[in-house]
């Protein structure tokens, strides 16, 4: 490994400080970031470990009835908040449908949202990815590509962000608070990762130096918990990225949807939010009818980028099949397959 | 010696007999509690880490590396290249017998497959050696790879497996096939597939003077030593491994490879004790894999469902500089009984390490293309797929019209359908949901694996204190030889097993040959055995020659050994312990040895064969195509069963591969630079505990007076055949779309 220098800040402060330095990055739990230094992908100068910094690693209520996600907060302390299970349920299942109990149990919050792209080329030395090289052209473009991006890729860049848990979070209007070396600001959720363009080296809105010291929900979030859920379809049971998933939550008032929320993972450089299907489903019945228009919207601008057609179909049928689960309401319990279509064959034990 | 102390009493002890005993591991608590050293965690003082640079390309040259950078790095102490490194006595590309498979150990510049190595730091920790590999930055000249099934001109192999003719036939398939009411013309694709074992080959070498220690995990540690001592010109006595526990092999481990070499070249070259282990992804090049296959199967059936004619042909692959082909067809030889049978191999060189022997060579593959055309015909024939397996079933091997030497397949049919419901199934598919809507489907394979025997030598003894030891070079990959094999151990001195040192695990031990081809239980096993009877032997004759003993005159065949007492024959009431002997006698122990073998003449006149069926149900999202296995039952026959719980493991990790075999695996190779883009065990998925639904095993009586003393016919590598297709068959009946590719993908089933 390259030899690097390793601190631990006492404050944010000091740690906005060192990680605005050239070379420098933030360690939280690792689980992306020491695969990606093993491998030779990432060689920082620096590391700075902001697991020892106070008061990150909170769940609060806020006066107005947001909620406030400490940055360091782990994946399973969340997930398995009751509190924040109830009130976000669709969150939580996300959580839980991700990576294996091992890594939910060290992964942050913080470092879940800024995790990297799982596509191969990227993870490979010796293939060209303009993410690692700017300009030095896409190995995925003509290789192998099918759990590439669908929706919002370019031709310089076809990778996906793997995240599960940002796709409810990005449906829910997250907020994310950031402090850089100008103080503290927030972005939306949406508005945290940037689409590839002709930059796709430039994965998000964070400039050096910025921390991600939490992830707030506003109060509207709370209004979607008896219509939640996460579906993510894999390639095994547990433990596997996601082909394609989609987040709904609905507020179901006198029948009809008064509001609606659809985001889609797995197949963007971002957690995608479905806005124009958000908005046919406002007022109307849940019917079929109105999820399959929904879908159809959701998928209007999508095109392959290669070897997988297939996954529009599939999220389009995803985008059904979670509107629809959705509308059925929210289980009692988190299903012991969380997010899986299998959630509903009990007997299961492992997750 | 082996320097390793098992753990006393293993559960479900009982007196008599030894073999049948469900006993736990013997080793399992040394292994619970990180007592069970591995080769890795072997430190001898003053031990460097090396670590090999890999080719990033699958062909060319590499022009350049920069040693000096590398060697500038903090901790590095050298580094091994082309043009620096000990020479050794022979060329390793020369194969000096048909078991030795070529390597790379730094013989020239030239790239043979991605992740070869080219060189190899040695450093005072495992992170300056990984970082000076990293600073070597080598520039190439790159040639176009050759990848997959259809790289370059084909061509048909000398042999196929181990030395299999290419080509067999019996009957004229032609005919059959124009006779045929019915007809099947399907092509099968299989993957390239890696071992993966848990623990990654590793090795620690240490030289003293002209000796050479290793710790490495092996298969056949007389074989490796005698790779090690020729590559070296040293005599094999010289030579001392331990590999005393395997953290998987499947194969792998069967021959020494690069890497390993690569391992006591820099301990030679830096005259310390070094330690090489491979990473994860460095095991996707030199150490073996299953080649992909692409299986034409054309089978003709008469009007009541009878096959005419079975035709197999596999493509396979082999590597540009060796030979090694993946026999699949040779699965159609013993299972159906048509009366025209052929099959056939061709093949093309891709830019890959060599593939080899991988759990159920050539039968996983081939049962996973043959399973499934069998269930394609019998829906042409409109018959269920069991009936039409019972109306093929094969009552002399199809191929050579041998007979059996045994063969309980029928009794693996009824009982295994019976426990699964097979009866109730449906003959159409997509006929099946359960409450939550998915679709559910049923479907069946018949598992098959030869009864095969290498060479073995055991040594037994019984000393004074009337304890015995067993020593046998033997080789526990976790299968349980440490238990299983001291159980026959313990039976063929007529000790309970607490009364017996069994010694194992290490090169200067008699050879127990190969822990490979299901055969290892079977093979040491009958060392063993005849090295116990050959021990109780010399004690009878000590007893029964001396007319102070109660044994004295009953002769050799007079006497029975249990308990730790010789026991005359026709008079029970008249015994002596081993003890009282051997204090009479006045000798300290006495000891004797004796080898384990195939018999040729029982060869020569049957058919050997494990089968058994396995019966799967899958759940299938009629939307969305993810699969997942919720029910499999498989019944086997496989002889004599010398220890049920290791078996039935034995049975269930073959039964879960299958199903990795249908749903899951495969190293995804990029096409144009021969590179394996999942080499890790994130991406290359093999299931995990939420895809393994409760088991169900199920061994059928049998009794083989044929295969040897024992009856043993082995478990290793049955488990898998017949479960891929059982699970392939499964997701056909849920859905009715048939998948012929592998790992049956989603995209497949959106239909
Ligand atoms: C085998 C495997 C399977 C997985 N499967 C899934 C899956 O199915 N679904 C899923 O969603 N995820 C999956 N993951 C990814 C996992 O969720 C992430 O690795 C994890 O969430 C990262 O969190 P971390 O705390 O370990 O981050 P780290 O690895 O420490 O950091 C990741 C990145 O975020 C940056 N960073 C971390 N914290 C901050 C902060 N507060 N402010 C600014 N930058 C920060 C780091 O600099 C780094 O670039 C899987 C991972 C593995 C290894
Ligand atoms: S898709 Fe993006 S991340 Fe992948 S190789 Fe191309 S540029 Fe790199």
């Amino acid at each position: 490994m390259k030899p690097f220098d390793y601190v631990r800040p006492a404050t944010v402060t000091e740690a906005v400080a060192a990680a605005a330095q050239p070379g420098a990055v933030y360690l939280a739990a690792g689980t992306n970031l020491l695969d990606l230094m093993k491998g030779g992908i990432s060689r920082p100068d620096r590391l700075v470990d902001v697991t020892r910094l106070d008061g990150l690693d909170q769940i609060e209520t806020l006066a107005d009835g947001s909620l406030r996600i400490g940055a360091l907060v782990r994946n399973a302390d969340l997930a398995h908040d009751a509190e924040f299970a109830r009130s976000y349920p669709a969150v939580a299942e996300a959580l839980l449908s991700g990576a294996s109990a091992q890594l939910r149990n060290a992964a942050t919050v913080g470092g879940n949202l800024l995790q990297r792209t799982r596509c191969a080329y990227f993870y490979d030395t010796a293939s060209r990815c303009n993410k690692q090289a700017p300009g030095s052209g896409c190995d995925a473009r003509d290789g192998d590509n099918r759990s590439h991006a669908v929706l919002g890729w370019s031709e310089s860049c076809i990778a996906t962000h793997p995240s599960d848990f940002c796709v409810p979070l990005v449906a829910l209007d997250a907020i994310v608070e950031i402090e850089g070396r100008g103080g503290r600001r927030e972005v939306a959720l949406d508005e945290l990762h940037r689409l590839p363009g002709d930059a796709p080296e430039r994965e998000s809105v964070l400039e050096p130096g910025d921390l991600i010291v939490a992830v707030r929900l506003p109060p509207a979030a709370r209004g979607f918990a008896a219509h939640a859920r996460y579906l993510k379809v894999r390639e095994r049971t547990s433990y596997a990225f996601a082909v394609v998933s989609a987040a709904a939550a609905l507020r179901i008032e006198n029948g009809r949807i008064a509001q609606a929320r659809l985001a889609l993972g797995g197949v963007a450089a971002k957690p995608w939010r479905a806005r124009a299907a958000e908005d046919v489903l406002k007022g109307v019945a849940p019917t079929a009818d109105a999820f399959q228009e929904a879908a159809r919207r959701a998928l209007e601008s999508a095109k392959p980028s290669g070897d997988n057609a297939f996954k529009i179909e599939l999220a389009r049928r995803i985008v059904v099949r979670a509107l629809t689960l959705a509308a059925a309401g929210t289980p009692v319990r988190i299903p012991a397959l969380p997010a899986s279509p299998f959630a509903s064959t009990s007997g299961a034990v492992h997750v | 010696m082996s320097e390793l102390n098992l753990t006393s009493a293993p559960a479900h002890l009982r007196h008599g007999s030894n073999i049948g005993q469900p006993l736990t591991r013997r080793d399992g608590i040394l292994k619970v509690t990180g007592q069970a050293s591995y080769a890795a965690d072997n430190h001898p003082p003053g031990m460097l880490f090396a670590v090999m640079a890999v080719s990033s390309i699958a062909r060319g040259r590499v022009v350049s590396l920069d040693v000096a950078a590398a060697k500038r790095h903090p901790g590095v102490i050298d580094v091994m290249t082309p043009d620096h490194k000990p020479e050794l006595a022979i060329d390793p590309d020369l194969k000096t017998n048909p078991f030795v498979f070529r390597m790379e150990v730094l013989q020239s510049n030239d790239i043979r497959y991605a992740n070869q190595a080219i060189a190899v730091v040695i450093a005072e920790t495992l992170e300056a050696a990984t970082e000076g590999a990293a600073q070597l930055a080598p520039r190439y000249e790159v040639q176009p790879a050759l990848v997959g099934l259809d790289a370059g001109e084909s061509f048909v192999p000398p042999v196929v497996g181990v030395g299999n003719p290419t080509e067999s036939h019996r009957g004229d398939v032609e005919a059959g096939l124009a006779a045929a009411d019915k007809q099947i013309d399907a092509t099968y694709e299989t993957p390239p597939q890696y071992h993966n074992a848990m623990e990654p080959h590793a090795i620690v070498a240490r030289w003293e003077g002209d000796k050479l220690f290793l710790d490495t995990p092996s298969q056949a540690m007389v074989m490796a030593r005698a790779r090690v001592a020729e590559l070296f010109g040293l005599a094999p006595e010289k030579i001392h491994i331990r590999s005393p526990f395997l953290g998987g092999g499947f194969g792998s481990k069967g021959f020494l490879t690069g890497p390993q070499i690569l391992g006591v070249m820099a301990a030679k070259l830096v005259g310390r004790p070094v330690k090489l282990v491979l990473r994860r992804e460095q095991m996707y090049g030199p150490v073996g894999h299953r080649a992909p296959t692409r299986q034409r199967l054309r089978l003709g059936a008469d009007g009541e469902g009878r096959l005419t004619a079975l035709d197999h042909h596999a493509r396979t692959v082999s590597s540009t500089f060796d030979d090694f082909y993946e026999p699949a067809a040779d699965a159609s030889h013993t299972l159906y009984a048509a009366p025209a049978i052929r099959t056939s191999h061709d093949a093309v060189r891709v830019n890959t390490g060599t593939p080899l022997f991988m759990r159920a060579p050539g039968e996983a593959t081939g049962s996973i293309a043959l399973e499934s055309a069998i269930d394609e015909m019998a829906w042409a024939c409109g018959m269920d797929p069991l009936a039409f397996r019972l109306k093929n079933y094969a009552e002399v091997e199809p191929m050579t019209g041998r007979p059996f030497s045994s063969k309980a397949l029928r009794a693996c049919y009824e009982q295994g359908a019976a426990r699964f419901g097979w009866a109730k199934r449906p003959l159409q598919p997509r006929q099946m949901r359960d409450d939550a809507g998915l679709l559910v489907g049923w479907g069946m394979g018949t598992a098959t694996f030869p009864a095969l025997m290498f060479q073995a030598e055991a040594r037994a003894a019984i000393r004074r204190d009337g304890s015995g030891v067993m020593e046998i070079g033997a080789h526990d990959m976790g299968q349980g030889a440490w238990t299983a094999l001291a159980q026959i151990a313990a039976d063929s001195v007529g000790l309970d097993i607490d009364r017996l040192d069994f010694r194992s695990g290490t090169s200067d031990l008699p050879d127990a040959g190969i822990a490979g081809g299901s055969a290892h239980t079977a093979t040491a096993g009958a060392a063993i055995h005849s090295a116990g009877a050959a021990v109780i032997g010399k004690l009878a004759d000590l007893a029964t020659s001396d007319e102070r003993s109660p044994l004295f005159g009953a002769g050799n065949a007079g006497v029975i050994a249990r308990d730790g007492r010789l026991i005359r024959r026709d008079d029970e009431s008249r015994s002596e312990s081993y003890a009282e002997i051997l204090a009479r006698a006045g000798v300290a122990e006495v000891e004797a040895r004796g080898t384990g073998a195939p018999n040729p003449a029982a060869m020569e006149q049957y058919a050997m064969h494990a089968h058994g069926a396995v019966f799967a149900e899958v759940k299938v999202d009629p939307e969305l195509g993810q699969v997942r296995l919720t029910r499999m039952i498989g019944a086997f026959a496989a002889g004599r069963i010398v220890n049920p719980r290791m078996v039935q493991s034995q049975l269930f990790g073959g039964m879960i591969w299958g199903m990795s075999f249908a749903l899951h695996e495969a190293a995804i190779t990029d096409r144009r630079s021969g590179r394996i883009m999942n080499a890790n065990l994130g991406e290359y998925h093999i299931p995990v505990n939420a895809d393994v639904p409760p088991l169900d095993v199920i061994t059928v009586e049998e009794h083989d007076p044929h295969v040897n003393a024992l009856g043993i016919k082995g478990v290793g590598e049955i488990g898998i055949t017949g479960s891929a297709g059982a699970v392939a068959n499964a997701v056909w009946h849920a859905t009715g779309v048939r998948v012929r590719d592998f790992p049956i993908r989603i995209e497949e089933l959106l239909t």
